[in-house]
C-alpha cells in the first residue's frame, strides 16, 4: 500500500483494506467493540498505556504531595486543604495518616499499575505479535479480560482513596501484622480490604496477560522466526512474563492467608500481639516473617518484571539508532536468562535484618551479588554497541542512553545493600530509596518513555513533537539525578525511610534544607511530565503524520506492516523471516530487514 | 489571588513552550527531515558531553556540601560498626571507579559517535574474548566483596561474648520499653496476655494465673523495666534481646551502624560494643545536643516517625550508681512487697522512691 493512501484517507481505509483480507473479522465495529471491549492486541496495548499514564499521573502527584510535607514540614497549605479536604490536609498541613497513605499508594500504584501493567502490559501486547509476525495474541479474548481485570483493580484502588478511614497506609509491602490487624492503624481497616481486592484483581490480570504472552511467543512466530532470531525486546518481554507467571501466584497465596487472618480469625502471621486500647489478641503461633517470605518471593522478581522490558526495549532502540547490531546478542539473552533464574533466588535480601536465620541470610548475599554479573554484561554490551556507532539522537534513543546511565548509577549501589554487612547499617534508610528509585523506578520509567517515543509512530501513525520530547528528556534526566543522588548522603547519615517529619531528630534534622531542595526539584520534574502527557495526547490527534512505513530504518517486522495496521496486522500473507534482527551496516548496507533472504555473497553471520 | 497568578504564570509558561515546540516542528518540516535530524543531533550530542562534565562537577560539589553531614565523618560508635565502615569504603571505592568509568564512556561514546555524514558504523556483533573478560572480572571482584561481607556478617550475627550484659528491648506503637535482668542476671518469663499498660507493660509473669496456667516466675521480681532512655556501658559488650508488643518495629542505631527488626512472637538478637560515652561523642561530633537515638526503621503506623528512644552510654562507675537507684518493676507494681517500704511501714505513707515514681509516671503517661 502506498503512503498516499495512508496519508489521505487515514485509518478508515487501511482498516478496510485489512478487512478485505480477513473476512472473518467483523466488518462494522461499533465504538464499544473497537475501543472498549476490543480484542485487537494493538488496541488493548493502547488501553494499558493510557490507563498506565493516568495512574502514573496520580502516583506522581502523590509523590509531589508527600514531598511537600518533607520539604516544607512547617508550612501551612490552606489552599490544599480546600482542594483535598480535612482528612488529607488539616490546618494546612498534610496529616500523618494522609502522608503514610500517600507513600503507600504511590508505591503500589507505581510498581504494579504503572511499571508492570503500564509497561509490560503495553509493550508485550503491542510488540509481541508485531515483532514475531503474528496476527494477534494466542487468546485475544483472555487478553481483553486481562485489561479489564486491571482496570477493575484500578477502580477499586481508586475507590479506597475515598473511604472514611482512608486508604491503606502500611507501606506498599503491606507487612503483617500492621496490615493484618484492623486496629493497628486506621489505614488497615476498610482501606486495606480494598487494597487487597484491587491487588488480587491485578494478579489475575497479570497472570492472564503473562500466559498469553508466553503462549504467543512460543507458538505463533512466523515462518523462519526461530527463537534466536527474535529481537531482544521480545526475549525480555518473554522472560518477564515467565517470571510473572511463576511469582504472582505466591503473592496471591500470601494475600489469601492475609485475608484469612483479617477476617476469619486464623493466625498465619499473628502471634503475641497486644494492641494499645484494644488489649491482647487471641492469635498465637503464627509468624510475621512468613508473610515477608511470601511477599518478597514475588516482590523481588517484581523488580525484574519492571526492569526487563525496559532492558529489552533499550537494547532494541539502541541498536536501531546506533545503526549497529546489538553487541553480544547471545550474551544478552544469556544474561536475561540468568537474571530471570537468579531473580527467584534472592528474595530474602530484603529481610537481612528481619530476624531471619543469619546463615540463610549469607546464602542470599551470595546469590544477590551474583546478579551483578549478568547486569554488568548487559551494561558493557550496551557501551560496546554505542562504540563506533553512528548515533541518531531520536527521543527514544535519548531515553535509552538515560536508562543505561540510571541503571548503572542505581545498579552499583545494589552491590552495597545486597551485602548484608552493609545492609545492616543502610537497610530502610534513604540510601535504599535512592538505590531502587534509580535502578528500577526511574530507569524503567525511562525505558517506558523510550518505548513510547520509539513506537508511537507505529501506534498512532503520527510522530510526537521532538522539541517537547527533548525538553522532557533533559529536564527529567537532570531532575532524576538531583532528586535521588543526594538521598544517598541522607542514607549514609542513617536517615530512615517513611518518616513524616525529621525535625525532632538530632541525628537527621541537618537535612532540612536539602529536603526542601529535593521537593522543589520534584515539583519541576513532575510539571515536565505533564508536558509529556500533553505531547502524547496532542500528538495522537495533531502530530506530524508518518509518511514512511519504516521511519527509523529498522529491520524488525513491525515496520513491514501498513502505517496504520488493522486488526490482523498484515495485509495478505505474514512475511517470512530469513535473518536475525540486527543486520545494520552489514556488508556496507545501511540495514537489511529481517524479511530479506540471505544473499549468495553475504558474509556469514546468523 | 497569588494562587491564581501562579497558575496563570504556569499555564502561560506551558503555552510558550508549546508554541515554540510547534513552531520548531514547522521549521523542521520546511527544512526537511535530514537537515532537522542533523541539527537535533548536534544539539543533543553537545548536551551529552555537557551533561557529563557538569554532572561530574555536580558530584564533586554535592559531596563537598553533604559529606560532612553523614555519619562517615566521625568514627563508628561501636566496635562492630568499624567493620561496617571498612567494607562500605571498600565497596565505595570499587563501585565508584566502575561508576566513573562507565558513565564517562557512556556519555563520551554518545558524543563522539553521533551521526555524521559519510560516517559508517562498525559492524561488530560480538567478541567472545571481550565478553569473557567482563564476565570474569566482575565475578572475581564480587567474590572478594562477598568473602569480606560474609566474614563480617557472621561476626555481627554470631554469639555475643560471655561477659556481655543483657538488655531486652520491646517495641510498641510508638515507643520503646527496656528491661534489665536485675541482680540474678536472668530476664524472667513474660506472657503477652498478662500485659497491663499501667503496671505491667511487658506482661511479666509475677503472679500465679490459672486462666493461662502460669506460675509466678521469681526471676521477674528483680527485673528493671523502663522507657525512653537506655543506659549502656562504654567498652562493655551488650546483647539486645529484641521483641515487639504489636506490629513489626526496628531497632535502628545509626551511630552504631546496626539495626534489627522487632517482631511480635519471635525474639531477635543483636550485640554491640559501644566505643564512646555520650559525653565523648558530643565532643567528637562537636554537638552539645548529641544523643544516641534509637530510630524505628520499620513502618509501624502513623506515629512511626516519632518512635524515638535514647541511649546513654556511660562509664561503668556512672552506670553502677545509676543502676543502684533503680527499683525493680515488681516493687513498683506491688509496693507492699518492697522491702524498702516494709522497713518504712511506720512512716506516714508508702512512698516509692523517686526513680520509681518517675518510672511509674512514665509508664502511665506512655500508655
Amino acid at each position: 500500500m502506498s503512503n498516499e493512501i495512508a496519508l489521505g484517507a487515514g485509518a478508515g481505509l487501511t482498516t478496510e483494506l485489512a478487512h478485505e483480507h480477513h473476512e472473518h473479522h467483523e466488518h462494522h465495529q461499533s465504538f464499544l467493540t473497537k475501543y472498549v471491549f476490543s480484542t485487537d492486541h494493538k488496541m488493548i496495548s493502547k488501553q494499558f498505556l493510557i490507563t498506565g499514564i493516568v495512574w502514573a499521573f496520580i502516583g506522581g502527584l502523590m509523590s509531589v504531595l508527600f514531598r511537600l510535607q518533607l520539604g516544607y514540614p512547617d508550612a501551612h497549605f490552606y489552599w490544599l486543604q480546600d482542594v483535598l479536604g480535612k482528612f488529607w490536609v488539616d490546618d494546612g498541613r498534610i496529616t500523618p495518616q494522609a502522608y503514610y497513605a500517600l507513600v503507600t499508594i504511590h508505591g503500589t500504584v507505581m510498581i504494579f499499575f504503572v511499571l508492570t501493567a503500564g509497561l509490560s502490559g503495553t509493550f508485550a501486547n503491542f510488540l509481541i505479535p508485531l515483532q514475531i509476525g503474528a496476527r494477534d495474541m494466542a487468546s485475544p479474548f483472555m487478553n481483553m479480560l486481562s485489561y479489564w481485570f486491571f482496570a477493575a483493580g484500578g477502580l477499586v484502588m481508586l475507590s479506597s482513596l475515598f473511604v472514611q478511614t482512608g486508604p491503606f497506609s502500611g507501606g506498599w509491602v503491606a507487612y503483617a501484622p500492621l496490615s493484618a490487624v484492623r486496629d493497628a492503624s486506621p489505614g488497615s481497616k476498610t482501606g486495606m480490604d480494598l487494597w487487597l481486592i484491587a491487588m488480587i484483581l491485578f494478579v489475575v490480570s497479570s497472570l492472564m496477560g503473562g500466559l498469553n504472552y508466553v503462549a504467543t511467543v512460543l507458538n505463533m512466530r512466523t515462518k523462519g522466526m526461530s527463537m534466536t532470531r527474535l529481537p531482544l525486546s521480545i526475549w525480555a518481554l518473554f522472560f518477564t512474563a515467565v517470571i510473572g507467571i511463576l511469582s504472582f501466584p505466591v503473592l496471591f497465596s500470601g494475600f489469601i492467608l492475609l485475608i484469612f487472618d483479617r477476617n476469619f480469625g486464623t493466625s498465619f502471621y499473628l502471634s503475641d500481639i497486644y494492641i494499645n486500647g484494644v488489649g491482647a489478641l487471641p492469635n498465637e503461633g503464627g509468624t510475621a516473617i512468613l508473610y515477608q517470605h511470601l511477599f518478597w518471593f514475588l516482590g523481588h522478581p517484581e523488580v525484574y518484571i519492571v526492569l526487563l522490558p525496559a532492558m529489552g526495549m533499550a537494547s532494541e532502540i539502541m541498536s536501531v539508532n546506533s545503526r549497529k547490531p546489538i553487541f553480544g546478542y547471545m550474551a544478552m539473552i544469556g544474561s536475561l536468562f540468568a537474571i530471570c533464574i537468579l531473580s527467584f533466588m534472592v528474595w530474602a535480601h530484603h529481610m537481612f535484618v528481619s530476624g531471619m536465620n543469619p546463615f540463610v541470610g549469607s546464602v542470599f548475599v551470595l546469590l544477590t551479588l551474583l546478579i551483578a554479573v549478568p547486569s554488568s554484561i548487559k551494561v558493557f554490551n550496551w557501551l560496546t554497541t554505542l562504540w563506533r556507532g553512528n548515533i541518531r539522537f531520536t527521543p527514544g534513543m535519548l531515553f535509552t542512553i538515560g536508562f543505561v546511565s540510571l541503571f548503572i548509577s542505581g545498579g552499583l549501589t545494589g552491590i552495597w545493600v545486597g551485602n548484608s554487612a552493609i545492609d545492616i547499617h543502610l537497610h530502610d534508610t534513604y540510601f535504599v530509596i535512592a538505590h531502587f528509585h534509580l535502578v528500577m523506578g526511574v530507569a524503567s520509567m525511562f525505558g517506558m518513555f523510550a518505548g513510547i517515543y520509539h513506537w508511537f509512530p507505529k501506534m498512532y501513525g503520527r510522530y510526537m513533537n521532538n522539541t517537547l520530547a527533548y525538553i522532557h528528556f533533559w529536564i527529567t534526566l537532570i531532575g532524576a539525578y538531583l532528586i535521588f543522588w543526594p538521598m544517598h548522603y541522607e542514607g549514609l547519615a542513617g536517615m530512615p525511610r517513611r518518616y513524616y517529619d525529621y525535625s525532632s531528630w538530632e541525628s537527621f534534622k541537618q537535612f532540612a534544607e536539602l529536603n526542601r531542595f529535593i521537593s522543589t526539584v520534584v515539583i519541576i520534574t513532575f510539571a515536565t511530565q505533564i508536558l509529556f502527557i500533553f505531547n502524547f495526547f496532542y500528538s495522537i490527534f495533531k502530530g506530524r503524520v508518518v509518511k514512511d512505513k519504516n521511519p527509523w530504518g529498522a529491520t524488525t517486522l513491525e515496520w513491514t506492516t501498513p502505517i496504520r495496521p488493522g486488526h490482523g496486522n498484515w495485509d495478505g500473507e505474514i512475511p517470512e523471516v530469513h535473518r536475525w534482527a540486527y543486520d545494520y551496516n552489514k556488508d556496507g548496507r545501511e540495514f537489511i530487514p529481517q524479511t530479506e533472504p540471505i544473499g549468495a555473497d553475504e558474509t556469514e553471520h546468523h | 489571588m497569588t494562587m491564581f497568578l501562579t497558575i496563570a504564570v504556569i499555564v502561560l509558561f506551558f503555552l510558550v513552550i508549546f508554541q515554540i515546540a510547534k513552531a520548531s516542528e514547522y521549521v523542521g518540516v520546511l527544512k526537511g527531515e535530514k537537515e532537522t535530524r542533523k541539527q537535533a543531533n548536534k544539539i543533543n550530542g553537545f548536551f551529552m558531553i555537557a551533561f557529563l562534565v557538569l554532572g561530574l562537577i555536580g558530584l564533586y560539589w554535592c559531596n563537598e556540601l553533604l559529606f560532612k553531614k553523614t555519619l562517615l565523618v566521625h568514627p563508628s560508635a561501636s566496635v562492630q560498626g568499624e567493620k561496617v565502615d571498612s567494607i562500605l569504603w571498600i565497596t565505595l571505592i570499587i563501585t565508584g571507579a566502575v561508576f566513573l568509568a562507565t558513565q564517562i564512556l557512556l556519555f563520551w561514546f554518545s558524543f563522539r559517535y553521533q551521526e555524521k555524514e559519510n560516517n559508517k558504523s562498525y559492524f561488530f556483533p560480538h567478541n567472545s574474548k571481550l565478553e569473557f573478560i567482563w564476565t570474569a572480572v566482575p565475578a572475581i571482584v564480587l567474590t572478594i566483596l562477598i568473602i569480606i561481607g560474609l566474614r563480617d556478617w557472621f561476626y555481627f550475627t554470631g554469639d555475643a561474648p560471655k561477659n556481655a550484659m543483657q538488655v531486652e528491648i520491646t517495641g510498641k506503637q510508638f515507643g520503646w520499653i527496656f528491661r534489665y535482668p536485675g541482680a540474678d542476671g536472668i530476664l524472667g518469663k513474660k506472657y503477652y496476655k498478662e500485659i497491663d499498660p499501667a503496671t505491667n507493660s511487658l506482661g511479666l509473669v509475677w503472679k500465679n494465673d490459672t486462666t493461662y496456667n502460669l506460675k509466678d516466675d521469681p526471676a521477674t521480681h528483680d527485673d528493671i523495666v523502663m522507657e525512653q532512655t537506655l543506659y549502656l556501658v562504654k567498652d562493655k559488650p551488650v546483647k539486645f534481646i529484641i521483641g515487639s508488643r504489636d506490629v513489626i518495629h526496628d531497632v535502628g542505631l545509626p551511630q552504631f551502624r546496626l539495626k534489627m527488626d522487632a517482631v511480635p512472637g519471635i525474639p531477635t538478637t543483636m550485640w554491640l560494643t559501644p566505643k564512646f560515652t555520650t559525653e565523648e561523642m558530643r565532643k567528637i561530633t562537636n554537638n552539645p545536643n548529641f544523643d544516641y537515638e534509637i530510630a524505628c526503621d520499620q513502618l509501624c503506623g502513623n506515629g512511626h516517625y516519632s518512635m524515638k528512644g535514647i541511649i546513654k552510654v556511660v562509664t561503668q562507675e556512672e552506670f553502677d550508681i545509676w543502676m543502684a537507684k533503680q527499683k525493680p518493676a515488681y516493687y513498683v507494681a506491688f509496693p507492699d512487697k518492697d522491702p524498702d517500704n516494709k522497713k518504712a511501714t511506720d512512716s506516714t505513707a508508702k512512698q516509692p522512691t523517686m526513680a520509681a515514681t518517675k518510672l511509674l509516671n512514665n509508664t502511665v503517661a506512655k500508655n
